[in-house]
């Protein structure tokens, strides 16, 4: 018996509510933060994959591909950021970033 | 067909080991570490389902570039890792509530949809016999995704100029390059013709 699609989602389920927590559980570092954003793409690209592999549907694969694109950039600018705020500040907790009270 | 699940079952259990390991591991280069090992157990899970091309592709983009660029910012940083320990405890609470509120939205999300019987059989094959998996990606993505993939494109220079322009900096004690000043230069002004009389030096 092959591995059924439900197992692939729940998979991807666990690693979004993986992500999730640990954005939520990181409150001082901000690169755990980044990282705990990667884990949540590639979940959503475990859902994207799957589903593409079952309906037999390539277009799920190219949307996965754009999502890969965006996580680079967003990875990219992100630790840009931190870099920027540490030579400035000397700190990455989050704690220490309400300069603009948001 | 047992291997398969088999295969399946240990890349699931490694990719989520690794992304607790994630957030847990007390130095952040063990983190991006265990990133890198999550990112390598689902290439293998891509590669299971038949997209060789996504899973190749997230190895060199999210091994090769992504993580590397990861390590770097963590070693460049100079910062006290014990001390960005200490608020863990604190936040558990929180997270773990919000954690188990998603967990459970999502259960219920799954078990509300009726899965189409066809989707729980084996995964079919996405491309016609004979055109592999990166063959058929590019038929899909250079014609019907044209605009799309520049578009991705273009997000990739944006971010790559981006990422310049924060990091860049200018030190006062820094050479640079002055082209006003190199082109307003003029051969009177650094050529001097010496007439050197023998024996006597200038």
């Amino acid at each position: 018996m092959p591995v059924p699609l439900s197992h692939y989602l729940t998979l991807a389920a666990i690693l979004f509510t993986i992500g999730v927590f640990g954005i939520f559980v990181n409150r001082k570092n901000v690169i755990v933060i980044l990282m705990a954003i990667e884990l949540l793409l590639l979940a959503v690209n475990i859902n994207f994959v799957a589903f593409s592999a079952y309906l037999g549907d390539l277009a799920g694969q190219i949307f996965a591909i754009f999502v890969l694109t965006v996580a680079a950039a967003e990875a990219a600018i992100g630790l840009a950021i931190v870099l920027v705020y540490f030579r400035n500040r000397g700190s990455i907790e989050v704690e220490d970033i309400n300069l603009m009270k948001g | 067909m047992i291997l398969a699940q088999l295969v399946f079952y240990l890349l699931a259990f490694v990719t989520v080991a690794a992304a607790v390991m994630v957030i847990a591991a007390r130095n952040p280069v063990h983190s991006v570490l265990f990133l890198i090992l999550a990112f390598f157990n689902s290439a293998g899970l891509f590669i299971l389902l038949g997209a060789e091309f996504i899973g190749m592709l997230l190895v060199v983009v999210y091994v090769g570039a992504v993580a590397v660029l990861f390590l770097f910012v963590v070693m460049m940083l100079d910062i006290n890792f014990v001390q960005l320990r200490e608020g863990f405890l604190q936040y558990l609470p929180v997270g773990a509530l919000v954690g188990l509120i998603l967990l459970v939205e999502l259960a219920l999300v799954f078990g509300s949809i009726a899965m189409e019987p066809a989707l729980g059989g084996a995964a079919v094959s996405a491309t016609e016999a004979g055109v592999t998996n990166t063959e058929a990606i590019g038929r899909l993505l250079y014609t019907d995704y044209f605009y799309l993939f520049q578009a991705a494109g273009i997000i990739l220079l944006v971010a790559m100029i981006g990422a310049m322009t924060l990091t860049m900096r200018h030190r006062p004690d820094a050479r640079r390059q002055d082209i006003g000043r190199q082109v307003r230069r003029r051969p009177g002004e650094t050529l001097e013709v010496r007439k050197v009389p023998p024996r006597t030096g200038i």
